[in-house]
């Protein structure tokens, strides 16, 4: 039997501290334990610092749990009411052409209270970048149904599940947005587990990069959990997710270079994904880049 | 266009107002058509890419409004507006862009008077004032516009031109030239990216809230923070009036009816009939030392608004019991709801002035007999 040694810290130690984003300023935050929200943060905050675009960046903030991130992304912001952030975001683009403009919604705001903004800020063609956490419910207010929740799910004003005959159907906002022909790129990632959380940070380069060459609208949806608002344990919060929402906004690139991906195409590729990681693992694990 | 001899230019109240918005650096606009604000829209479409600006035919109030939030808080001069309808759908904003502080310029090209509430009170939520500027025709409008956006910028708070149909559609000989101001603070506040990273980024918001590590509001202070600024800006009053030395009657008119009422009081006079007036030029701060002093030495105190009597209000505050204040206006806009209707008339006008001056009932507005409405026999009161 060995004794590890604990006197000093293994050559490749890293305090928690250094695992900070440079682009946040403190890691103080009032998000419940398993909320997703502060992985994805983390994703788009590195991707600009990986991009060399701090200096450009500004973000216009929705209101929702995320709006704490607004004192502590270290990135000039501006607060837009619940719902207008991609307009505030197009005035702000519209004066600063060089900046890369991102807005930071949850589904409560952009696709409930403000659907038509975003609708009308993809078919513009607004070069601007439009990133959704859509977790099906309002977090913050407690956990109640949004216009993303999915049919059977539970919320606080939703008892017995999303009845579609008494309170209607999701609305899938990317692949609506991914038919508009002034959207340029369109993505719905996840950060329900690191190959997830991976590929989201790949969306997030990739709508960045088209912002930055002028292509057009961009859009990033990120589902995110939400275990308090969702009244699950915490440590549930991935495979409840991933089996809820996961199963109706279907995860992938809905729509590169001009072309849209149908549910079949992208449910057919994850699924593809899903052998191909499983046959891995049987067969002795993943590499590092292994599922990204 | 006609150009004059003297260099003067024969000009539609919208493309004037557009053109007063662009000599006073105004560089975007965003907007949603609607009678009779679409004119100032489409003046303002055609002219700002002319001078590197930006105008957005945007795809509802709510989001004119939002896309002006976002060019302001690059520092930018952007404006908005409607008609007071159109106005009702951007209150919201209009409530939180006064708390983050941002200098919008919202013209009002309103369908009459009926929207001085809006304008004075706010329909937002919340405690706020917005400067409201009302031009009695195109020619005080130009200066108006260029007033509002210095104004804007000096107290970092909203400031609305309240027009109307006459105003928008009114040709009349201008030369518009930009007007002089003092000097203005740097906008040291708005953003463009270049603080990002630097731990010291910008926080362009109506949450009272900032950066980590820099001091804040919070929200409680930030209402606070803007409770104390706005009686200071009470000091930009602005008042017009006349023939109130020895005026035994005295009305309150405001915008293009005023100068209506002047035109009759002016006759009025020359026919010996003591009567004077007050014409707010700024809304809000209304002019109520003005309005007090000429109550003071008067036997009555009238109105003349086209609403069913709004600004009354304010006159009644004003004169605090020293005279009693009739309400001598009325609703009036054409049959549509456009215009400014049957009592924009100096006959109209000249007769309730005498009414009102000689102790006389206020006549019927004509042809108003089948919309009034009868009290019923259950809504008596029993005796």
């Amino acid at each position: 039997m060995t004794t590890l040694d604990t006197s000093t810290a293994p050559a490749n130690a890293r305090k928690i501290e250094q695992l900070k984003p440079d682009l946040l300023l403190t890691q103080e935050h009032h998000m419940c334990p398993g909320c997703g929200e502060p992985l994805a943060v983390r994703q788009f905050l590195e991707t600009i610092q990986d991009l060399g675009v701090v200096q450009q960046a500004v973000a216009v903030a929705g209101i929702g749990c995320y709006t704490s991130f607004s004192g502590s992304m270290d990135v000039d912001l501006v607060q837009a009411l619940h719902g207008r952030a991609p307009s505030v975001a197009t005035g702000v683009k519209r004066m600063l052409p060089d900046a890369l403009v991102f807005t930071l919604q949850g589904d409560g705001d952009m696709v409930n209270e403000g659907l038509q903004e975003v609708i009308h800020t993809a078919a513009r063609g607004e070069n601007v970048t439009c990133i959704l956490l859509n977790n099906g419910v309002f977090g913050e207010t407690g956990g109640h149904m949004t216009a993303t929740t999915v049919v059977g799910q539970r919320t606080k004003n939703t008892l017995d599940g999303r009845d579609a005959a008494y309170h209607g159907f999701p609305i899938l906002i990317g692949d609506l947005i991914a038919q508009l022909e002034g959207a340029a790129y369109v993505a719905r990632g996840s950060v329900h587990n690191a190959g997830a959380v991976a590929r989201t940070k790949k969306m997030f380069t990739r709508a960045f990069q088209s912002q930055l060459r002028h292509e057009g609208f961009s859009f990033v949806e990120v589902l995110t959990m939400c275990p308090t608002g969702w009244f699950i344990p915490t440590a549930e919060g991935p495979s409840y997710m991933n089996e809820t929402l996961g199963e109706v906004h279907i995860m992938g690139e809905l729509k590169v270079d001009g072309r849209v991906k149908t549910t079949e195409e992208l449910h057919a590729e994850n699924v593809a994904r899903q052998h191909e990681v499983e046959a891995k693992l049987a067969a002795g694990g993943l590499d590092d880049h292994e599922g990204r | 266009m006609t150009t004059t001899m003297s260099g003067r230019v024969l000009m539609e109240g919208s493309e004037a107002l557009a053109r007063a918005a662009i000599v006073s650096g105004c560089r975007f606009f965003a907007g949603y058509p609607m009678t009779p604000f679409t004119e100032v829209l489409e003046h303002m479409a055609r002219l700002l890419p002319e001078v590197g600006g930006v105008c957005i035919n945007a795809e509802s109030e709510l989001e004119a409004v939002g896309m002006a939030w976002g060019a302001l808080s690059t520092g930018a001069r952007a404006a908005t507006g409607s008609t007071g309808q159109g106005l009702s759908l951007m209150q919201e904003s209009f409530s939180e862009i006064t708390l983050a502080e941002l200098p919008l310029v919202i013209f009002n090209m309103a369908r009459g008077q009926q929207d001085y509430f809006q304008a004075t009170r706010g329909g937002g939520h919340g405690d706020y004032r917005h400067i409201v500027l009302a031009p009695q025709d195109v020619r005080e409008g130009v200066e108006h516009v260029q007033l509002a956006f210095h104004l804007a910028d000096k107290w970092r708070n909203p400031v609305l031109v309240y027009g109307d149909y006459l105003l928008a559609h009114t040709q009349e000989a201008l030369c518009i030239e930009p007007m002089e101001f003092p000097a203005l603070p740097a906008k040291d506040w708005a953003v463009d990216g270049s603080a990002s990273g630097s731990g010291m980024s910008k926080n362009v918001t109506p949450l009272g809230v900032a950066k980590h590590g820099q001091e804040a509001f919070g929200q409680e202070g930030k209402f606070q923070y803007i409770a104390t600024k706005t009686p200071l800006m009470e000091r930009e009053v602005r008042v017009e009036s006349g023939y109130l030395d020895d005026a035994e009657t005295v009305v309150v008119a405001f915008g293009s009816p005023a100068k209506f009422v002047k035109y009759a009081i002016k006759q009025l006079r020359a026919e010996g009939h003591r009567i004077g007036y007050v014409r707010p030029i700024t809304l809000w701060p209304f002019p109520f030392d003005t309005v007090r002093d000429a109550a003071s030495t008067a036997r009555v105190v009238g109105s003349f608004e086209l609403a069913a009597g709004q600004m009354v209000d304010d006159v009644r505050i004003a004169v605090a019991g020293q005279a009693p204040v009739e309400f001598i206006g009325g609703v009036s806009t054409d049959h549509s709801g456009f215009g400014v209707g049957r009592l924009l008339e100096v006959g109209e006008i000249r007769t309730r002035l005498l009414a009102l001056h000689e102790g006389r009932p206020q006549p019927q507005i004509p042809g108003y007999e089948k919309f009034t409405y009868q009290l019923q026999e259950h809504q008596e009161t029993p005796a």
